[in-house]
């Protein structure tokens, strides 16, 4: 099963805080940390994050599990950056010489995505997609990305259960997959009617809409309206991304 | 397939962004509210598709299909994509807010490019024909994705040089994988559901 909306049921201030503001940090934040190249800077994304993560009142190892899902793909940065940049060596392991210069890399890369990581966390993931999605609508993303956005979200679910039939049905019948072409063709065969079912479905769906009365946009009977707790929060963010900003910028003086 | 946060360059971030915009843009127009819930619930079954791991050796890949996208979406791969990793980032924070653009990039523009290559050779009623001409859809929207991340890293800093080749080499295998599947997948859908491939996005 898909696990989804793990963090987005809470009763924090990240819980309770404006999804339009949540939504509009959380990407200035991640700019300003992905443009950052001073360890000063980065830190101090790094500190803002754990901040905003502990303000989110998550627990700390399901936060923790999703950190190190996440961080796999960095490990391979770790692999190979140390002995492929160029620079001068700081230690010899056999015939492999690690790079200084490899090794900072490798370490910059890790602090800015494990910052920009962790205020997703606590500043996306904990509102629901359809908050978010009504949220996006009122920042002028257009209606019709929205509404795929909304219709994808449904879906999935739907979807998973679907691809999970068919996978009973295929192992009810003695499949084991393998490395040869009956496994590849069996696979391709469960997709292609996984389409097929999706497009058959999609129909019924666009028939159902219709007959409600669909004209092109999803309503949502929540207001957003801003309170002043909302904007101590937007206010303290942006001190932290200023902060952040300050820093990258006095390392240039 | 994603680059994660905290690697691309600024420049490159940027441009990746303005082209994920351009592209869907067109995507959208192109896709009327009739077509909506088409690409919606198709959108949902590529990300569930993407969950599928296939086994290779001892290991197993998980699959991407942005050939297939491409070949039943056609510009709306832009929007069905880029609606996709936006979800994957706020459920299980794979890929992320900046490098939205470029992901969204670096597997919709091959797809896009692949489906006008080839769709000559897939409306072929010639059974060698239609399945070769899946084929490449599969492993050249690999490739083609493969070459972008390896670009991107380049673009960023030569540093990155050997890691860029390292990417490229291990797309290999996949583009062997995704070729044989999209070539089993297409046969597929045209025995059973030809309008699926041909009605798209025309």
């Amino acid at each position: 099963m898909i696990a989804a909306e793990t963090f987005a049921s809470g009763e924090s201030p990240m819980h309770r805080l404006d999804p339009r503001i949540k939504i509009i940090s959380a990407t200035v934040f991640a700019f300003t940390t992905a443009l950052a190249s001073s360890f000063p800077a980065m830190f101090a994304a790094l500190g803002a994050s754990l901040i905003l993560i502990a303000v989110s009142g998550l627990g700390l190892r399901p936060v923790l599990i999703r950190l190190a899902l996440v961080n796999g793909f960095i490990l391979f940065f770790w692999l190979v950056l140390p002995l492929t940049v160029a620079g001068h060596p700081y230690m010899q392991i056999g015939p492999l010489t690690l790079t200084r210069e490899g090794i900072l890399l490798s370490a910059q890369i890790t602090i800015k995505s494990n910052a920009i990581l962790i205020s997703m966390i606590a500043l996306l993931a904990t509102s629901s997609i359809s908050t978010l999605g009504h949220a996006l609508n009122r920042l002028k993303v257009p209606d019709k990305l929205v509404l795929l956005l909304l219709l994808t979200f449904r879906y999935i679910f739907v979807l998973e259960q679907e691809y999970q039939r068919l996978r009973r049905a295929i192992r009810i019948r003695g499949f084991t997959p393998g490395t040869n072409l009956h496994s590849y063709r069996t696979y391709a065969y469960v997709i292609g009617m996984l389409f097929v079912r999706a497009a058959a479905r999609a129909d019924r769906v666009h028939q159902a809409m219709l007959c409600r009365g669909f004209r092109g946009k999803f309503y949502s009977l929540r207001t957003f309206s801003l309170g002043t707790s909302d904007w101590l929060w937007a206010a303290a963010v942006g001190i932290m991304i200023i902060s952040v900003g300050a820093l990258e910028w006095s390392s240039y003086l | 397939m994603h680059i994660s946060e905290g690697i691309l360059s600024g420049p490159v971030l940027l441009s990746g962004a303005a082209l994920a915009v351009v592209g869907t843009g067109i995507g959208l127009k192109q896709m009327d509210y009739d077509r909506v819930a088409q690409a919606g619930v198709l959108s949902a079954s590529f990300f569930v598709a993407s969950l599928i791991h296939v086994p290779i050796g001892p290991s197993s890949i998980h699959l991407i299909l942005n050939g297939v996208v491409g070949l039943l979406l056609g510009w709306g791969a832009f929007p069905a994509i880029l609606v996709a990793l936006v979800l994957q980032a706020i459920l299980f924070q794979y890929g992320g807010i900046t490098t939205l653009g470029v992901n969204t990039v670096l597997m919709a523009l091959p797809a896009v490019l692949c489906y006008y290559l080839f769709i000559p050779m897939i409306r072929s009623d010639k059974k060698g024909v239609f399945l070769t001409g899946a084929f490449f859809v599969g492993s050249g929207a690999i490739l083609l994705s493969g070459i972008i991340v390896a670009l991107s890293l380049v673009f960023t800093g030569e540093s990155f040089l050997e890691a860029a080749a390292l990417v490229v080499a291990a797309h290999v295998p996949i583009m062997v994988i995704e070729g044989v599947i999209t070539m089993f997948c297409v046969g597929f859908i045209k025995k059973v559901q030809p309008g699926l491939l041909l009605g798209a996005a025309r």
